[in-house]
């Protein structure tokens, strides 16, 4: 059983807090990308996980084990590196087998393993090679047939594709969600990529400040932030703010306007009167005629991407997106009237940011 | 320093003036080796002529036989012959362990990011800043102890110990610039300290293994003052015997025997510098750029 929980972990450097207590529970077979931006305690997270770094206080489940305190060598796990840190002077076949080399696994049986991994992985003509022979794809893969070669079970990643260039970085993130798919290995992954979280994981864990902000499916993620920061920091272009106050019969007022919110899910099913903020995606507001809308706005300037379009409006001087098809966006008047999504939309509390 | 490059950018005239300066440089630290050359294949009754700086009036080499093989080293006359062997039998084995150990310790230092790892390195480096001549009575009195005092265990001992500051400094500033996802990896592959330094580490520093191997040689093979004090009679280095041979008092003195003397003493050095060159210029960039 290859499930991981993390339980209480906190991590401090002096008077500084890296990480708040994180919870996690990993089921066994799961993706899970833990994100977030630089300094967030994300790949401290994953180094305590690995046991290359300890934590001060918590404790670390593999498989029902605790390794809190175990060497890396002893959880049954493996991990890929950013800067892919192969042996410099072996061969990628020493690579591949040097950690059962130490493990004193039989020449036959590692020369099996090593054959079968780079079958896999499509390395075979590269066995022979030294790293510097290699490109820097060439390296990742050899870098995850390490990984691969003696794990277990449980795989780290640790921002694994953010030295490959662009197209390379979205095959082999393909690549690695189907490896993921074929192996069953419980696998995770760091990084400051959302497209990455959004299209590998069964589970991203957003995290700011050391905490886990949300810890749910990637569209759920999307769909449903748990708060304003995650609302904020998943998705691009940035979703779109509206601040007012929240009065108790159910609508959103923001100076003269009053926003029905009727259509609106709240949580609990409790609205009490507050200050709010109205969050809404570009794909879910739609243009109509001027003061048939929820809202009345001044069109700034069209973005054209070549598929669809992103429409720039300013409303009370704030900036909002509108994502629509580019013959709409091109016969666009300079006044527009905006009707959102109520169903898709998101309410947050102005004070501390939680859904409402 | 100037490369090719460089160069074929320069106006003529200074590739002429650089090429000028260079050679002049050249001929100015030449110069000395050139006389103990000259006069090491000189008979005697040129040099009691007192023409140091002529050229030979016949090539000989037996100054080079008796150097070698028949000069007195106090009541000894066997030539320096023995001290090359006993210099070998020392420089050797006090190279390799005094690379391996500053190896070790400079990864150790390098791997250990704590204040007291810092502390440590700079108490490491007041051993390069003491002068030897300092610490010659306690090393006496501590070997002494130990019972190595005038031993071949002895100086071999004394030349790895003295030499660790220099050399665990240069390792040291050296692995600072090795990646330390390296040797995370091989953790993770459950590779212990030893075995991560031996497998992984130190294949990749070979470069500035053989800048600190140099170092090292050309100063425990030169060294006189640790060879005289700690080696004992059976086992003193050329150096001493080389000294010897020049302040025998008996018999008249004899300048070619010495200079011979004196460049068969320098001989292995000089090849040494010849063999490595190449890497040496590399090593010595690499640590100062990642140093």
């Amino acid at each position: 059983m290859y499930n991981i929980s993390l339980n209480k972990i906190r991590k401090t450097y002096g008077d500084l807090t890296i990480l708040h207590s994180v919870e996690m529970e990993i089921t066994e077979g799961e993706f899970v990308v833990i994100l977030g931006s630089s300094g967030c305690g994300k790949s401290t997270l994953l180094n305590i996980v690995a046991g290359l770094d300890t934590c001060d206080s918590g404790q670390i489940l593999i498989g029902d084990k605790d390794v809190t305190d175990l060497e890396p060598s002893d959880r049954d796990l493996s991990m890929v590196f950013q800067s892919y840190a192969l042996f410099p002077s072996m061969t990628v076949r020493r690579n591949l087998s040097f950690g059962m080399e130490v493990a004193r696994v039989p020449k036959a049986e590692r020369e099996a393993k090593v054959a079968k991994v780079a079958q896999l992985l499509q390395i075979d003509a590269l066995l022979d090679r030294k790293p510097s022979q290699l490109s820097g794809g060439q390296r990742q893969r050899v870098a995850i047939g390490r990984a691969l070669v003696r794990s277990t079970g449980v795989c780290l990643f640790d921002e694994p594709l953010s030295n490959l260039d662009a197209k390379l970085r979205t095959e082999t993130r393909v690549e690695l969600k189907k490896l993921h798919n074929d192996l069953g290995f419980t696998m995770l992954y760091v990084t400051h990529d959302q497209v990455e979280a959004m299209t590998m994981a069964d589970r991203v864990a957003v995290m700011n400040k050391g905490r886990v902000e949300q810890f749910a499916p990637p569209q759920e993620i999307y769909e449903k932030p748990a708060n304003l920061f995650v609302a904020s920091f998943v998705g691009s272009p940035e979703i779109n703010q509206i601040a007012g106050h929240l009065s108790g019969n159910g609508s959103l007022d923001i100076g003269k306007t009053h926003i029905d919110l009727s259509g609106y899910a709240f949580e609990n099913g409790t609205r009490p009167a507050q200050d709010a903020i109205l969050a809404v995606r570009c794909e879910d507001i739609k243009i109509v005629p001027p003061a048939a809308g929820h809202i009345t706005a001044q069109l700034d300037f069209v973005e054209l991407l070549g598929a669809d379009a992103l429409a720039w409006v300013l409303y009370h001087g704030k900036r909002l997106s509108v994502r629509m098809g580019v013959d709409q966006a091109r016969a666009l008047e300079s006044e527009v009237g905006l009707q959102f999504d109520l169903t898709k939309a998101s309410v947050f509390c102005t004070k501390d940011g939680h859904r409402l | 320093m100037s490369s090719p490059a460089n160069a074929a950018a320069m106006p003529r005239v200074a590739v002429v003036g650089m090429y000028a300066f260079l050679i002049v440089s050249a001929l100015f630290f030449l110069a000395p080796f050139l006389v103990i050359l000259i006069n090491s294949v000189k008979p005697m009754a040129d040099i009691r002529s007192g023409n140091l700086l002529t050229l030979p009036s016949e090539i000989t080499f037996e100054p080079w036989r008796i150097a070698w093989s028949s000069a007195c080293t106090g009541l000894d006359c066997s030539g320096i012959k023995p001290g090359l062997w006993n210099s070998i039998l020392i420089t050797v084995p006090a190279v390799v362990i005094s690379v391996l150990t500053g190896a070790l310790n400079g990864y150790a230092l390098a791997q250990w990011r704590s204040r007291f790892a810092d502390w440590l390195m700079l108490f490491i480096l007041i051993g390069l800043f003491v002068p030897y001549q300092a610490m010659l009575y306690p090393t006496v009195k501590i070997l002494s102890g130990m019972g190595i005092f005038r031993s071949y265990t002895g100086i071999i001992f004394v030349h790895v110990v003295y030499g660790l500051p220099y050399t665990t400094l240069l390792f040291r500033n050296f692995y600072v610039g090795v990646p330390d996802e390296i040797s995370r990896a091989a953790r993770m592959e459950g590779a212990s300290f030893l075995r991560t330094f031996w497998s992984v580490i130190l294949p990749i520093s070979t470069n500035i293994i053989v800048v600190v191997a140099i170092l090292q040689f050309t100063g425990i093979w030169n060294d006189y003052l640790l060879g005289l004090i700690f080696a004992g009679n059976d086992n003193l280095p050329m150096t001493v015997q080389l000294t010897n041979i020049v302040n025998n008092s008996r018999g008249a003195a004899e300048p070619n025997v010495n200079m011979a003397a004196a460049l068969l003493a320098a001989i292995p050095t000089l090849i040494v510098y010849f063999v490595s060159g190449r890497y040496f210029v590399r090593g010595i960039a690499t640590g100062a750029v990642k140093g």
